[in-house]
């Protein structure tokens, strides 16, 4: 199974009434948003949920794998996500009960 | 940005939206998205990115102030894998 943007609008509609047009729209903008502010180079801290960084990394010398030919890969910059306390609490949470299923309790 | 500068944002472009109306909508979202992995599902953005849950073994840990070995269970950890449209317009400015 996997969330999707239409499952998020869907979520809008139906727990806030914000209709069709303004869910769909307003998912797309809150993306955008978050794209936005780390393309500005602006980190985003969502409490509760985790927080989208940005990494600087140095020129490493890469390879091809299917030819073995060295090929240089350049500096660059790349968003890592931390997630929040919170939220591996959650997903922690999971897998204790996918654990208790297993063993059949 | 914070969740609080974030809503900001989106409500000084929603018109049609009042400020709680807004406030109400990325917390929905956002707990949209921890529900979805909290249950093992998986999230995908198309443009953005999708998260994933990564299993960690269980494995022996030490309590680093005594020394003392500890045993950790197996657990999953929620992983965030960048877009395309995302991993480029972050890389265009270095």
């Amino acid at each position: 199974m996997t969330l999707t943007k239409a499952d998020l609008a869907e979520r809008l509609y139906d727990e806030l009434g914000l209709n069709k047009r303004e869910s769909k729209e307003f998912v797309e903008l809150f993306f955008e948003k978050i794209r936005k502010a780390l393309e500005n180079g602006d980190s985003v801290k969502l409490s509760g949920f985790g927080n989208f960084d940005l990494r600087e990394k140095n020129p490493r010398p890469g390879r091809n794998p299917k030819t073995g030919e060295e090929i240089p890969i350049s500096a660059r910059r790349v968003v890592t996500f931390r997630p929040s306390q919170k939220l591996k609490e959650r997903v922690e949470a999971y897998t204790a009960s996918t654990l208790r299923d297993k063993l059949g309790e | 940005m914070t969740k609080s500068e974030l809503i900001d944002q989106l409500s000084a472009e929603q018109n049609q939206l009042g400020y709680r109306d807004v406030e109400l909508a990325v917390k929905e979202i956002l707990e949209s998205l921890t529900n979805a992995l909290s249950s093992g599902e998986r999230i995908e953005v198309r443009g953005f990115g999708s998260f994933t849950l990564h299993h960690r073994q269980a494995r022996v840990g030490r309590n680093p102030k005594t020394g003392s070995s500890v045993s950790v269970p197996d657990k999953h950890v929620p992983h965030f894998k960048p877009g395309k449209e995302l991993r480029t317009r972050v890389d265009n400015l270095s």
